[in-house]
């Protein structure tokens, strides 16, 4: 089993680099919603760099829903979903690690690149850091509420808006917790622990539930 | 058990309700009027608040029935995966619009209270935020409803995203406990009894029974309505198999329950 569902990981991992639409995407958006902020707002580096963890937060929020309507929906289409399903491996773990594959080809490289754009958004060194930690802790949660979101519109044709709409709510706690653990790193009133411990919860709750609720929300999809 | 199996039966069900909307409606419209008598005429205005308190008896009893549909809703989602049972993913189907309507009363009252007394329409409170959140739940499961054609895999999917957007209820019903805002904290249901006097209370109640009878009313007439219009496109595809008899001997038309 545990073969199995590491070929799933290698599979996922290697779509999402060969075709279009993968991790670079995701990070070639972020960067475009970073960018247009300053001209939305004006170039004043002191509002920036007050603002700026919220920005990243939001532009990791949003390129996040956009490649997460394809997480189910490329293999539904090509049938690989229906094998996945008839599979004597449970739907919960696939899902579990179609998850993680996901994360790791878009999660992760917005991690990575957040510290230089938060550079771009003047933020200074504990700030960044800061809000690098706190991309880290709480983007997978972002990931595991969207997939129960992608399953629930695995069928459906141009799903992606609808997905959207169902996950923002769902999304609402993550988002705060995640800009105050970087606002607390940049010395705040709160100690820095205490929202970063929280977004660590939420991620790990997300874990633990979305792919039950997921994986019935793809068998209700089969039938 | 014999009574619920027996009303789950849709045709009971229609027989039972018509014979009973008719008096729930008049108890809706009755608890209505006496309770807005007794809210704009009777009750006396705050000696803080002067008359704008009256708006009270329209916002928190729609506060109360935007919590009450959740949880009906919650149950009937509960009811589909559990039993599969086309009555209740009518029921769940019928409660979302109203939940989004009952929500929106409060809100749009809520932020018309908050002008007079606290200055503004609107504040990032977490009780005002865990509502409009609520609001977002409910139009999601509209629309999840509506985009997906098949009546049975809609009500799953919308049954899933019930349960999860469930964890919301707690935190709209807690909100004012745990984080110290502007929005007052709870005063009808505490612990050590209402901390509201008694003149104010009685219209308050009267108007929760009438807003709870006139949800009740509006919701089994749109599950009534879910129910003969799931029986109007069975027929319709009915028709449309017999339409072509000599195919559908050949290969018998699917037709979804």
């Amino acid at each position: 089993m545990i073969r199995a569902l590491l070929a799933l990981f290698r599979r996922d991992l290697t779509l999402a680099r060969r075709i279009g639409g993968g991790g670079l995407m995701g990070v070639v958006f972020f960067l475009s919603l970073v960018t247009i902020v300053p001209f939305a707002i004006g170039p004043d580096l002191n509002l920036l760099s007050r603002i700026g963890p919220a920005v990243l937060w939001i532009a990791a929020l949003l390129s996040g829903l956009l490649g997460l309507d394809r997480l189910f929906q490329a293999d539904d289409e090509d049938g690989s979903l229906d094998l996945l399903r008839l599979s004597p491996v449970p739907l919960e773990l696939v899902v579990l690690t179609k998850c993680l594959a996901h994360w790791c080809a878009t999660g992760l490289p917005m991690v990575i690149v957040a510290p230089l754009f938060g550079l771009m958004l003047a933020l200074d060194g504990p700030a960044l850091w800061g809000v690098t930690l706190s991309l880290l802790v709480g983007t997978p949660a972002l990931t595991f509420l969207g997939a129960i979101g992608a399953a629930l519109t695995v069928s459906l044709r141009r799903g992606g808006l609808l997905l959207s709409i169902l996950v923002i709510p769902l999304a609402v706690p993550v988002l705060i917790f995640g800009v105050s653990t970087a606002q607390a790193a940049s010395g705040g009133t709160v100690p820095f622990l205490t929202p970063l411990l929280i977004l660590c919860g939420l991620s790990l709750g997300a874990l633990a539930l979305a792919p039950f609720a997921a994986a019935a929300a793809l068998r209700g999809a089969g039938e | 058990m014999s009574i619920l199996t027996t009303y789950a039966n849709p045709t009971n069900f229609l027989r039972l309700t018509g014979r009973l909307l008719p008096w729930l409606a008049s108890v809706a419209a009755l608890a209505l009027a006496v309770g807005l008598y007794l809210a704009l005429f009777v009750a006396p205005a705050d000696y803080q608040q002067g008359e704008t308190v009256r708006i009270m008896y329209i916002h928190v009893p729609a506060a109360w029935v935007s919590l009450l549909a959740y949880l009906v809703m919650t149950a009937a989602a509960l009811a589909t995966l559990v039993w599969r049972h086309p009555l209740a993913e009518a029921a769940q189907k019928a409660a979302a619009p109203l939940g989004a309507a009952f929500t929106f009363i409060c809100l749009v009252t809520g932020s018309l209270w908050g002008k007079p007394m606290w200055g503004t329409y609107w504040v990032w409170d977490a009780r005002l935020t865990s509502e409009l959140v609520l609001l977002l739940i409910y139009l999601g499961l509209v629309a999840l409803w509506q985009t997906i054609e098949e009546p049975g895999r809609a009500a799953r999917a919308a049954s899933i995203m019930t349960l999860v957007g469930f964890i919301n209820i707690p935190i709209v019903k807690f909100s004012v406990d745990w984080w110290n805002t502007l929005h007052q904290p709870a005063s009808v249901f505490r612990m050590g009894g209402p901390t509201i006097a008694a003149s104010m209370l009685w219209p308050l109640l009267v108007m929760a029974v009438g807003y709870t009878a006139l949800f009740a009313t509006l919701h089994l007439m749109a599950t009534r309505n879910e129910v003969l219009r799931r029986r109007v496109r069975r027929l319709t595809m009915l028709v449309a198999a017999g339409a072509k008899p000599s195919v559908a001997r050949m290969r018998p038309a699917r037709v979804s329950p």
